[in-house]
């Protein structure tokens, strides 16, 4: 069920108030460095989730864990109200298994910063390859979706070439089609225009907003671009060194935080230009 | 069942054999990496850099077997298989260090020629104290490497019967019916000096590929 | 000329010999380069200890000691006598495939993780992984390296006279014995061979600009059939180098 108006930013009441992301008590280390420190937080079905904060203070991991390209040092996310970063075993939990890992995160899609398409397939084969080999989608069905996400993307007349011949801002907006064409509930977005030269920025977040307006996929985004943050999501939370220092509405985020890091770190944001 | 009295009783021919082997790769590498520098350096004049550069094509697309067998038909019977085996084994690995030199050579910066250039030094000046120091210094890793191959090489010259640690087995086995611990024991041999050296060579690439 | 037209059939025996041991041999070196290369590249430690195993085993010992060690000592310890072809090409695919099959390694770790993580996120399987993404990219890697063993491979051949196959060196010194003229005996041995060494090199350049094609880069030294008659560059002795 889409938002019928995306500029209305309430927090969706998740389907019976369940939620669909939820980081219990979660640490992350990376040797002697912790990068989250005990987090707890949740995200609703159909919520956009915008995180902000200064690099280092672990907003791209939190992306990571859920995408499963890290593993939790201590603690358990949940997704869908099952257990996600574990697996039930006896009557506790065990570290999850690449093939439980595998019937889990099919509903969860991601696009980088650095766009990672495939440079050995075509346009059509990088967006229909995942859906017809990871879920069995028929060729047929798969083109006709990849094309119909092309259009979506603006790049209907593209999808043969190959993508040297692209530019970074057309390469990201396949790799958008390329993550929407595995039907994702959940969508994790990561500074997807960190990479992009400045007059490329702005087509990339159109489809993005465009996405957010048509659908009601879950997003989770790590983003620079404030008034994009401002415009889509729902929430925003302000990351300093592994933990939450505030969060909220946009409004009130970017108008009014109250969190001296939030002020300090949306300060320098701005004065960087953007 | 493995005979260890035999190999005991084999192991002073086998490491005379393989001391054979050892005099045969260092003296043919002194040889390759002189001459294959002197190639590298001879190929960027024209005409005859084009010829040093075919005839080094050719050395290096046949078989290094076929080589020394020919050099050593073609030359008198008064000159050794030792000698003529060694210096084909250099000549014929000449032809792979001029390529390494090569790589090492169109790896130094341009701005070092042109800075060479500025301070009007002489070509052998340029050469010598600027190109090959800088040059030499990259590829050391890479000829390390040709050092092992060489090594590994040597068995060919059993083909004009240099006494060598594969023809020395061949012997013993052959006259005491133990050929299963002979050729066996050979590649033990091999692996103990081999490997050993791999793990030196990754060393110096560690080192060299640091600066 | 004469001499040409009496010996050039015999010639061409010994050359078929050679090519024969030369397609065999790298059949078997890339098979175990591919599959041996690819255990070394998984997270079970047990896996990479084979590829460590066999890499360092067959990289270490001449391809003629194994050979000997097949013709010689194996029939020996079993009883069971091997074709002198079978242990020459077994002992080439051994040699040039623990070779190939560090360049296999080398190459699949080689392939960016940020591309490892693009198929996680699509949620591709291991296997999937491999056969669309990671080993399509890593091929125009291996290529070039794999050319070169080929041509070492071809030429690592000639060791076979040694074992009493009549390969093209073999025929070189049959006729030589024959006629006693060396230089010509040999001379018309080395031409064959280093065109069949140029016929390898256009074939793998072909290969080489036909999988750089596929990754979206323009062929090397320009395109069309022209960039294949570049002067060969059969430069390293591969392998050996890294």
């Amino acid at each position: 069920m889409p938002p019928s108006d995306t500029h209305d930013n309430d927090r969706p009441q998740g389907v019976g108030g369940e939620d669909l992301i939820v980081f219990d008590q979660v640490v992350k280390r990376f040797g002697d460095l912790t990068v989250l420190d005990h987090l707890d937080f949740s995200v609703s079905p159909g919520e956009r989730v915008t995180l902000i904060g200064p690099s280092g203070s672990g907003k791209t991991t939190i992306l990571r864990l859920v995408m499963t390209l890290e593993k939790v040092t201590e603690g358990m996310i949940w997704i869908g109200g099952k257990p996600f970063s574990h697996m039930p075993r006896g009557s506790g939990f065990t570290p999850a298994s690449e093939s439980y890992l595998r019937s889990r995160r099919k509903s969860i899609g991601m696009v980088f910063q650095q766009f990672n398409l495939f440079p050995n397939m075509s346009v059509r084969k990088n967006i229909i390859e995942a859906p017809v080999n990871v879920l069995g989608t028929p060729k047929e069905e798969a083109n006709a979706h990849a094309e119909e996400l092309l259009d979506l993307v603006g790049l209907g007349d593209k999808i043969d070439a190959h993508p040297t011949q692209l530019s970074g801002g057309q390469q990201q907006r396949v790799a958008i089609a390329r993550a929407l064409a595995m039907r994702p509930e959940i969508l994790l977005l990561d500074e997807v225009t960190s990479a992009l030269d400045p007059e490329l920025v702005a087509g990339v977040l159109d489809v993005l907003r465009e996405v957010a307006e048509t659908t009601d996929i879950t997003m989770l985004c790590v983003t620079h671009e404030m008034s994009f943050a401002r415009d889509v999501s729902h929430r925003v939370l302000m990351f300093d060194k592994g933990r939450i220092a505030e969060e909220g509405h946009p409004d009130q985020m970017f108008n009014d935080p109250r969190h001296e890091r939030t002020q300090a770190f949306l300060k320098s944001v701005l004065e960087n230009g953007n | 069942m493995w005979d260890f009295q035999f190999t005991y009783e084999a192991m002073p021919d086998l490491l005379s054999g393989i001391l054979t082997t050892i005099q045969l790769t260092l003296i043919g590498y002194s040889i390759a990496l002189v001459l294959g520098l002197l190639v590298a350096v001879v190929r960027r004049t024209p005409i005859i850099g084009g010829i040093v550069h075919f005839v080094m094509e050719f050395i290096r697309t046949t078989p290094l077997i076929i080589q020394v067998v020919f050099v050593f038909l073609m030359t008198p019977a008064d000159i050794s298989a030792f000698t003529v085996g060694v210096v084909v084994l250099g000549v014929h690995y000449a032809a792979y260090t001029a390529e390494v030199y090569r790589s090492g050579i169109e790896g130094v910066a341009k701005g070092q020629w042109e800075a060479a250039r500025a301070l009007s030094l002489s070509t052998g000046r340029t050469w010598g104290a600027i190109v090959l120091p800088q040059a030499i210094r990259k590829v050391i890793p890479a000829l390390g490497n040709y050092l092992i191959s060489m090594f590994k090489d040597t068995p060919l010259l059993f083909a004009i019967g240099v006494t060598e640690l594969l023809t020395q087995a061949q012997r013993v086995g052959s006259e005491s019916f133990r050929v299963v611990e002979a050729y066996t024991l050979v590649g033990f041999l091999f692996l103990a000096v081999s490997v050993p050296s791999a793990i030196i060579i990754r060393r110096l690439e560690k080192r060299y590929a640091a600066v | 000329m004469e001499f040409l037209e009496q010996q050039l059939p015999r010639y061409a025996d010994g050359a078929w010999i050679t090519i024969q041991l030369t397609v065999g041999g790298a059949a078997l070196a890339f098979v175990l380069a591919m599959a041996i290369g690819i255990l070394g590249t998984t997270r079970f430690w047990w896996a990479r200890a084979i590829t460590t195993v066999f890499v360092e085993t067959f990289r270490g010992i001449a391809a003629l000691v194994v050979m000997f060690w097949f013709v010689f000592a194996f029939p020996d310890l079993t009883g069971f006598e091997l074709d002198p072809r079978f242990a020459a090409i077994l002992a080439l695919g051994l040699n040039v495939g623990a070779y190939g099959a560090e360049v296999v390694r080398a190459a699949i770790n080689a392939v960016p993780p940020s591309q490892v993580e693009a198929t996680v996120a699509l949620n591709y399987s291991w296997t999937q992984r491999m056969r669309l993404v990671v080993l399509p990219q890593a091929w125009a890697q291996m290529l070039p390296t794999f050319g070169n063993l080929v041509i070492e491979l071809m030429k690592a051949t000639a060791v076979v006279y040694l074992v009493g196959i009549v390969d093209l060196t073999s025929v070189a010194q049959q006729i030589r014995s024959a006629t006693g003229q060396t230089f010509v005996a040999f001379g018309v041995a080395f031409v064959l061979y280093y065109l069949l060494a140029q016929v390898l090199i256009l074939g793998m350049r072909a290969l080489e600009n036909r999988a750089g094609k596929k990754l979206g880069r323009a062929p090397t030294g320009g395109g069309g059939i022209l960039s294949l008659l570049r002067p060969p560059s059969v430069g390293t002795k591969v392998g050996v180098a890294k």
